[in-house]
This record gives C-alpha cells, sequence and structure tokens, in this order.
C-alpha cells in the first residue's frame, strides 16, 4: 500500500520519534459508561472495540484510535468530556451518544471546532431540521421514525385507541410526537415521566390510568434498564390481558435478558418497530452478530450495531477520501451507500440515513435465549420528516 | 483572632498571580483544554467565596446555593432564547431575579436555625430545580444552548482571552468585596450573630435583618457566578440546580477553609483538581473522592487554610455543638 | 371521576407512603436520637436491594433473600456506625452532611465495582407477581398489597417498641434530652449502634421491598433519602408517629400529583406543556409542603415531647 505525500512528509518530521510510524485518525466516542444506563454504553463500546478488530486498527493509512469518555448520563458532562476531546485530545471524529439531550449540548463545540460528529444512536429533532449542519451526520435514525412505523402497524392491525407513555426528555418527546403523526385511531391519554439520573421507575399511577381509560393497546418508549421495570411492572398490574403492548427502543438486547432471568414471558410476542434486528439478513451483519456472540455471550442491542456501523462509516469514508480533514470526511460520507450491519442505507439532505423499517416480535431463538426477530417491513427507504426543514 | 493569617493570605495572592498569568502558560505550551479548567475554575470560586460570606462567616449553611447558580445562568439564556443577547439586561436579570429569589427564600428560611435551615434551604433549591424541568419553553430537562455570549460596549467576552480576564477580575472583586464587608460593623454583626444571636439582639443589632441582607448579597454574587458559568459553558441544564451540586460546592469551601478569605479559592482549586486527575486515572474515581471528603471533615478541621496556617491547637478542637433544642 | 381509579390511586399512594415510611423510620430515630444527619441512610437502601438480590439469585428464594438480607444489611450499617460515624456525633450538622455525602459516593461506588453498573433484576414467587380483583374489573398488584401490609405491621411493630419497652423509653429519653440519659449511666454508645442498625436493617428491609418492582440500581437511595428527610421534618425529627403521618402525606401528593395533576394543567395550558410542567409540578408540591411547615411550625406537625 502505498503512503500519500501528507503522510510520508509527517512521517519524516516524526523521525525524532522512531516509534510512531503512520499518522493516527483520532475518534472520540462518547457514552455512558457510569449510572444504571452504563449497561447501553458498555454494549456499545463492546461493539465499537469488535469493530475495531474487524478493521484491523486502521483505516487506509491511518493508525486508529479510540478515546471513550463518559457522558454520565448529564448534559453538562457530555458536554465537558467533548470540550476535552476537541480542545485536549484533538480528536478528529467525535461520536457515539445514547441520549438526545447530551447531543444537543455536546453539538456546538465539535461543529465549531471543524470536527466531524456521528450519532450512533440519539437523532434529536432540532438536528434533523432547522440545525442540521454540513459536518454532522447520523448512522442511526432519527427520533421520530421508529414511532412512525409503529403508528403504521397499528393501524394495518386494527387498533382502534391506544395509550403512550415516554420518559420525559428531547427523544421521549420525539417519540410521541412521531406515534401521533401516523397513528390513526385515538390517543386515550399519555404520561412523559421524569428521566435522568433519578428517573421515576415506578409507573403505578400511570399504569392504574391507562387501564382506566379503556384503551386497546398500549405504546412505550423506555430505553435501558427502565424497559424492564416497565414491562415487569405492566405484567403484574394485570394489565396484558386487556391490553395489547407495542414498543419502540425497549424490548432489545439489553432488556430481553433480564425478562427472561425474571420470568416475564408476557413480553414474548409482543411488537416493535426497528431499522435492525439480530437476524436481518445481511452477510456483514451475520459476521458482526456471530462474533458479537462468541466474545461476549449475549446477543448485540442496536445500540451496538450501530456503533459498529459508525466505525465501517468513519472507515469507508477516510478511505475512499486519502485524508482525515474534515471537508475530504463530509464529501465522502455523503456518498456513503451501505452500512455494515443493514446493508443499502443512503443520506439525505440533512445527512440522515434513508432506509427501511421493520416489524420485529420477541421469541425465543434455537438455543432458548430471547430475542427479536423480523417478522415485516412497514416502510422502505424512509426518510424523516424533518428533513424538510434542514436548509442543506 | 479573626484576622487573615499572613500565610494564608500570602499564598491566596499568589495563587491569583498564578491565575493571571496562566493563559501565558497554557498558550505557549498548547495546553488551551487547560485554561478553559482554569476558566471553569474561577467561575466556581467566585460562586464559592458567595457561599463562604454566609457559611463561613454567617455560620448560615445553605444547601441550596446551586439554585443561584442556575437561576443566574438562565438569567443569561432565557434572554439569549429570545435572541436578545445585552449584556446589561443580563446582569440586570441576574440581580432583580437572585436578589428577589433570595429574598424570599431568605426571609422565610432565616427564621429556622441549624438543620431545618439546612432543610429549608435545600428545599427551596429543588423548587427550583424541578420548576426549570417543568418548563417546556426553556428546554425541560435537556437544557437550553446559548448560541453566543452576552454582549457588552468595548468589551468583547467572546474572546476567550477577554472573557478569561472578566472571569478573573470579577473573582478579585468578589474577594474584595467580601473583605471589606467582613472587616465592616456589619460583617461584624453577621459574625457575632454565628457565635451568640442574643448577645447581638441585647445590643441592639437586629440580627435577622443583618443576616437577611447578607443572604441576599451571598445570592446575587452566586447568580452572578452563574452568568459567567452560562456564557462560559454555553449550555444550561436544571441539572446545574440540584441538591448534589449545592453539597459540591459546601465541601469546596470547606475543603479550602470556611470562614478565610481565600479559602474558598483553595478548595475549589483542590476540588477540580483532584477531580480531573482522579477521573483520569479510573471509572471509580468517586471512590477515592468519597473518602478523600470523609477524611477531610474526620481529620482536616479548618481546610486547606487550616493546614497553611497550621495552628495545631486548631486540629484537636471541635467548635461547640449547638443545642438543638435551643 | 372514576371512582374505581381514585381508589386504585390511594392504594398506590399508601404502598409508596408506606415505603417512604420504612426509609424515614430509621432516619427519624438516628436524627432524633443522637442529632445525626445521615444522607448515606438511603445507601443502606440501596445495599439492601442488591444483597437481596444476590441471595435470590443464589438460592432460588426471595423470601430467603429478604430473611438473610435484613441482617446482612445491618451488618454493614453496624460496621459503618463503628468505623466512621460514630466520631462524628460530636461534630457539627455541616460535618454530618459532608461525611455522609462523601459516604454516598463510596457506596454508590463500591456497588458499582461489586456488581457492575447494570442493576439487578429479582424475580419474585410466581403467587406474588399476579394480581387481585378490587371493586368492578379493577385489579392491584398483589405484592404491592404485601407491601403495604408489611410496611403497616413494621410501624405498629416500631410503635409498639418505642413506646412500651424500656429500649423504647430510652429512645424515646434521648430524643428529646439526650444528656440526661447519659447522666443516668446508660451505655448510650451500645444504645447509638443499636438504633443505628435497625434503622439501617429497616432501610435495607425497603430497599428489598421496591427492588422487584424498579429492579436495584446504583443511586436509588439518593432520590428517596431526599425526600424522607422531607418526610421526618414534616413529621417532626425524632417522633415514628410523625414519621408515619409526613410518609403517607407526601406518598399521596406525590402519587395524586403524577395522576390527576396534567389533568388539571390542562384546562389552562397546552396539552404539551401540561404533560412536561405535571411531574415536576407534582415533585415540587412536595417540597413546597416542606417549606410551609417549616415557616410556620419548624418542630414539625407531630415533635416528640421535650423536657
Amino acid at each position: 500500500m502505498r503512503k500519500s505525500f501528507a503522510s510520508l512528509a509527517l512521517a519524516a518530521t516524526m523521525l525524532a520519534s522512531p516509534a510512531v510510524l503512520a499518522e493516527s485518525i483520532k475518534i472520540g466516542f462518547v457514552t455512558t459508561l457510569t449510572t444504571p444506563a452504563a449497561v447501553i454504553g458498555n454494549d456499545m463500546k463492546d461493539a465499537f472495540d469488535l469493530a475495531y478488530e474487524h478493521i484491523g486498527g486502521k483505516m487506509g493509512d491511518f493508525d486508529v484510535e479510540v478515546i471513550y469518555e463518559d457522558d454520565g448520563f448529564k448534559p453538562e458532562v457530555g458536554k465537558q468530556k467533548v470540550d476535552k476531546l476537541v480542545k485536549q485530545d484533538d480528536v478528529d471524529v467525535v461520536t457515539g451518544f445514547i441520549w438526545s439531550h447530551v447531543l444537543l449540548a455536546s453539538s456546538k463545540p465539535v461543529l465549531d471546532a471543524d470536527k466531524i460528529l456521528i450519532s450512533a444512536n440519539a437523532g434529536p429533532s432540532q438536528l434533523a431540521g432547522k440545525r442540521c449542519h454540513e459536518n454532522f451526520f447520523s448512522v442511526s435514525w432519527q427520533n421520530d421514525q421508529t414511532p412512525m412505523a409503529l403508528g403504521e402497524v397499528l393501524n394495518q392491525t386494527g387498533v382502534k385507541s391506544a395509550y403512550l407513555m415516554a420518559p420525559n426528555y428531547a427523544a421521549g418527546k420525539n417519540m410521541v410526537t412521531g406515534v401521533e403523526r401516523t397513528f390513526k385511531g385515538e390517543i386515550k391519554g399519555k404520561d412523559l415521566t421524569r428521566w435522568g439520573a433519578d428517573a421515576q421507575l415506578d409507573f403505578s399511577a400511570e399504569l392504574a390510568k391507562a387501564k382506566a381509560s379503556g384503551a386497546e393497546a398500549m405504546w412505550v418508549f423506555y430505553p435501558g434498564a427502565a424497559g424492564g421495570a416497565f414491562i415487569r411492572q405492566f405484567t403484574q398490574a394485570g394489565l396484558g390481558d386487556s391490553m395489547k403492548l407495542y414498543t419502540v427502543f425497549t424490548v432489545d438486547a439489553i432488556s430481553l435478558p433480564r425478562l427472561q432471568q425474571g420470568g416475564l414471558d408476557g413480553v414474548l410476542g409482543s411488537f416493535a418497530t426497528q431499522t435492525w434486528s439480530p437476524d436481518l439478513p445481511v452477510e456483514t451483519n451475520r459476521k458482526f452478530v456471530s462474533a458479537f456472540l462468541e466474545k461476549h455471550g449475549r446477543y448485540p442491542s442496536f445500540y451496538a450495531a450501530q456503533a459498529y456501523d459508525a466505525m465501517f462509516f468513519i472507515r469507508d469514508a477516510v478511505e475512499k477520501a486519502g485524508a482525515k480533514d474534515a471537508a475530504s470526511l463530509r464529501a465522502a460520507m455523503r456518498e456513503a451507500r451501505s452500512l455494515p450491519t443493514r446493508g443499502a442505507v443512503t443520506w439525505g439532505n440533512n445527512h440522515f440515513p434513508i432506509q427501511n423499517l421493520y416489524v420485529r416480535e420477541a421469541v425465543t431463538d434455537s438455543e432458548g435465549r430471547w430475542t427479536t426477530e423480523i417478522t415485516d417491513l412497514v416502510y422502505e427507504k424512509h426518510q424523516d420528516p424533518y428533513a424538510a426543514e434542514c436548509a442543506m | 483572632m479573626l484576622k487573615t493569617h499572613p500565610i494564608a493570605t500570602l499564598a491566596g495572592l499568589g495563587l491569583l498571580l498564578l491565575l493571571a498569568l496562566a493563559p501565558l502558560a497554557t498558550e505557549t505550551l498548547g495546553l488551551a483544554f487547560w485554561l478553559d479548567v482554569i476558566n471553569r475554575t474561577i467561575i466556581l470560586a467566585i460562586a464559592a467565596v458567595s457561599l463562604n460570606f454566609i457559611l463561613g462567616y454567617g455560620g448560615m449553611v445553605s444547601f441550596g446555593h446551586a439554585a443561584f447558580i442556575g437561576l443566574g445562568a438562565y438569567a443569561v439564556g432565557i434572554p439569549a432564547h429570545y435572541d436578545l443577547y445585552s449584556g446589561f439586561l443580563h446582569l440586570l436579570i441576574v440581580v432583580l431575579g437572585c436578589g428577589a429569589f433570595a429574598l424570599i427564600t431568605g426571609a422565610i428560611s432565616l427564621r429556622t436555625k441549624g438543620v431545618h435551615f439546612i432543610m429549608i434551604t435545600m428545599a427551596f433549591g429543588q423548587m427550583a430545580y424541578y420548576a426549570f424541568i417543568s418548563i417546556e419553553e426553556y428546554g425541560g430537562d435537556d437544557g437550553l444552548v446559548i448560541y453566543a455570549r452576552s454582549e457588552f460596549p468595548v468589551l468583547d467576552i467572546e474572546q476567550r482571552l477577554i472573557f478569561y480576564y472578566t472571569c478573573l477580575a470579577s473573582l478579585i472583586g468578589a474577594l474584595y468585596l467580601v473583605h471589606r464587608m467582613v472587616n465592616s460593623r456589619f460583617g461584624m454583626v453577621i459574625k457575632g450573630a454565628k457565635s451568640n444571636e442574643r448577645r447581638m439582639a441585647a445590643l441592639g443589632f437586629p440580627a435577622y435583618r443583618y443576616r437577611l441582607a447578607a443572604y441576599v448579597i451571598s445570592g446575587m454574587m452566586c447568580g452572578f457566578a452563574g452568568a459567567l458559568l452560562g456564557n462560559y459553558t454555553s449550555f444550561i441544564s436544571p441539572e446545574m440546580m440540584g441538591w448534589t451540586r449545592s453539597g459540591e460546592l459546601i465541601f469546596m469551601v470547606v475543603l479550602g477553609g470556611a470562614g478565610t478569605l481565600f479559602g474558598p479559592l483553595f478548595g475549589v482549586v483542590a476540588f477540580l483538581l483532584i477531580e480531573e486527575v482522579l477521573s483520569g486515572i479510573t471509572t471509580y474515581w468517586h471512590i477515592i473522592f468519597g473518602a478523600i471528603l470523609v477524611l477531610v471533615v474526620l481529620f482536616a478541621k479548618g481546610g486547606i487554610s487550616g493546614l497553611l496556617t497550621a495552628k495545631r491547637s486548631a486540629l484537636g478542637k471541635q467548635p461547640a455543638k449547638a443545642d438543638p433544642a435551643e | 371521576m372514576d371512582m374505581s381509579l381514585f381508589l386504585i390511586q390511594l392504594l398506590n399512594g399508601l404502598q409508596y407512603g408506606v415505603l417512604l415510611f420504612l426509609v424515614a423510620a430509621g432516619l427519624t430515630l438516628v436524627f432524633g436520637i443522637m442529632d445525626f444527619i445521615n444522607l448515606a441512610h438511603g445507601s443502606f437502601y440501596m445495599i439492601g436491594a442488591y444483597l437481596c438480590g444476590t441471595i435470590t439469585a443464589v438460592t432460588d428464594s426471595f423470601l430467603l433473600g429478604v430473611l438473610l438480607g435484613v441482617p446482612l444489611t445491618a451488618l454493614v450499617g453496624y460496621v459503618t456506625e463503628r468505623s466512621v460515624i460514630q466520631t462524628l456525633y460530636q461534630r457539627d450538622h455541616l460535618d454530618h452532611v459532608l461525611a455522609t455525602f462523601g459516604l454516598i459516593l463510596i457506596f454508590d461506588t463500591g456497588v458499582h465495582i461489586i456488581w457492575g453498573a447494570e442493576g439487578m433484576a429479582i424475580p419474585l414467587p410466581a403467587w406474588l407477581e399476579t394480581s387481585v380483583p378490587l371493586v368492578g374489573d379493577s385489579q392491584f398488584p398483589t405484592y404491592r398489597i404485601a407491601i403495604i401490609a408489611v410496611g403497616l405491621a413494621v410501624a405498629a411493630g416500631l410503635y409498639f417498641v418505642v413506646n412500651h419497652t424500656k429500649t423504647g423509653m430510652l429512645i424515646r429519653a434521648g430524643a428529646s434530652n439526650r444528656r440526661m440519659v447519659e447522666a443516668l449511666g446508660v451505655d448510650i454508645r451500645l444504645l447509638f449502634a443499636l438504633v443505628f442498625s435497625v434503622g439501617v436493617a429497616i432501610a435495607g428491609a425497603s430497599g428489598m421491598m421496591i427492588a422487584p418492582i424498579t429492579e436495584a440500581r446504583i443511586g436509588m437511595g439518593n432520590d428517596i433519602i431526599i425526600i424522607a428527610f422531607v418526610v421526618i421534618i414534616i413529621g417532626g425529627i425524632g417522633s415514628i408517629k410523625g414519621a408515619f403521618v409526613g410518609a403517607l402525606i407526601v406518598g399521596m401528593i406525590d402519587t395524586l400529583g403524577r395522576s390527576y395533576l396534567d389533568q388539571m394543567m390542562k384546562l389552562f395550558m397546552s396539552v404539551d406543556a401540561a404533560e412536561t410542567a405535571a411531574p415536576a409540578i407534582s415533585a415540587m408540591l412536595v417540597y413546597i409542603l416542606m417549606a410551609i411547615v417549616l415557616a410556620l411550625r419548624p418542630q414539625g406537625l407531630f415533635p416528640p415531647k421535650t423536657r
């Protein structure tokens, strides 16, 4: 492989320190590694590490250096860590971000410094619409899309009324808006519950209201550990008999093992929508899922899949551009046409993916583990509704 | 007795000089991020100085002082949300907003003593915290991004060095103000009421009014620090007002030495230094931090100032405990 | 108004109130008799939940988890009291707040190191995972009824011990006049350690009871401890009766606020604004109540009799 002039020149200047042969590309990865939400952050980190192995620690001629930072589930802390990554570590790309409010708080320092920012999960409407930016890309989805697909599923199944519940933060509000956009039936009521480090996890009052509302279906968005707690109380309160449960980002590889541990088989057979599932028939996805299963003994979550995608998305752009500056990278990223765990994907004017959305069902796999399987395609090549508001 | 010890004063002035020279050092060494950390230190030091004024000198343990930081920050963020960037307007809102909040909560809180005062200030802090979470317009729990800093004529604080020295000058101003107040008759009454309120009353000083005045001044000063913090981080959230933040602020004051002029400055520097160093070593740094906190309380009475002045006799001596029944 | 829904919400409020009482009981005793502010009391609530979860996972029995978990939590409390807390009794409240704030950090991170960050789900026996029918077609979870029953039983037991036994007499005497008890030659250190450990055991037990609903997780104690302080301030520091009444008031306010406040607020503001504001306002109500009580009646609603 031939070295570029730039890296040759740089290598020459670095002769003083002979250990450094190739120039490196630095990637800052911001996720939650403390608080109960660390279970998500660790899943992402495991996948990002796996992706690092799979690309052999190299992107083109560059050695990859990853710096992990913990946002502590707080927007303010996330922003401080991003400041450090940009100013002290001088990273080229910042990625990660589980939470929409952390991403919103953190975006300014990265974009002001003309670095590339890639969300591996959060998809707040602001960054998809009015505050879209040439250096910001998403490898996940816009928050509204998945619940929009779910609203469509409710219509198709003939559900006439629903009760909505979500945590009270940026993504929760987007998710509720998403369902309301497409669901044609009656919304009997909705609750936004306290979120963050002191999140409300006892839903007794809300579940009693939901039951009394007489709605046919219950729709919820409770990511991470809160999902397990919700489903458990939903079952305990005897709601499973009278309401059918639909979820987004709640029944996943994070909550399913814990629900299985707690013996809550009421969740099996419940439907959710998602852009990905472990059984998605794409060759590179099979490789990822089996490698992850082998290494960690558990299914990867969609958070993990997206983190894995983020690494390859950067790698592909670096290889195509043969450089790591923001201008070359974003030009290459706009031209990207696929992600390893999801196959063919394109990017819209607001740099959010245009991709398929599937219905997936919670099932037991051949070895008795609880997982999800795709049952149907809801939207093909779906673009988020905020793209029109983006001036790019 | 309450005269500032020469060694502590010298150390304090030396630290201020170091802070004044810090930009030179960080620019030459290319450590731009560290200047940010130092800038943050300076802003928090102003808040700690304001808390020390009532806690250290006046014995009022406010467990809700972080609310003032948050209010000050929102006093910048909310006008900015409506594209109003005039710095004078921001300052006016800080002074009026924080002053009014301090006057109302102080008037109620100061009717109580001891642990009840700690708890009622905490309650007011939590009220402010939940109040801002509840306002959808200003981002609720998600917080607000401030897209540009306050605008002043001549003084362009968008420039990082100008902003840095504005903060440093504010800190020196705050220290000077506290120094003057503490050594005035006003300060004597505040300090006197800490040790014996009845004596002050007998001498004809209505301690309640003096304390309330001190509380309001402290609240406004802390709000000013909040306004600087809002400008500095360009992001504000109700999180800044939670009770754990108030606890951290108290720890900064005690760590440095409550009731000494430069104590809060030492405390904040040490606090952020410990945090920055430990969090770089391990994810589990809080356990070491907690242990340091416990050890400081158990063994280092008087904080850093106390260690500097090294009055051995002071180490063994515990302050007389107030009887809650009184 | 839907009466069966209202009844269920009252039960939910009662269950939350009872849980709060269990945390507040130990806190108010320690506070009353030793004049000690223990912010780390909530950490024992968390540690109880984790110990119970571990034992339940090993033995496959939730009841065994509780029976073994309670004394183990008490032991952790005893060790903490002997090693750190007893030296703090002679200090002022500021030192209490700071040192126990440090203990919270140590316990939270300790749990993170031992059990990991992801929290722990605790399975219940099948007979507790059901719900019982109430009026009409409404149902209420069996397990929540069990919490109410256990909580009321503990409350009755505490009331009996404090008011009708010799130890209880000492505790009451200590709460109203500590120096007198010391002067009477009672081994005050032993009494302190005993009261502290019992308080910790009850807090641990309440953590064990809530964990099957919300899962055991780091920081769970910090959410409840501040509310527990609100409870004992409202009720009157040192008073078991005050803690009980205070806990029920706070439990009801919180639950009914979450149930009905958003509907009331929708009458005069947009639906979205009301949905955001209502949970925060109902959380705020509790603090407003405390500030009112403190301002008008600083000794609380049911202060222990002094002198």
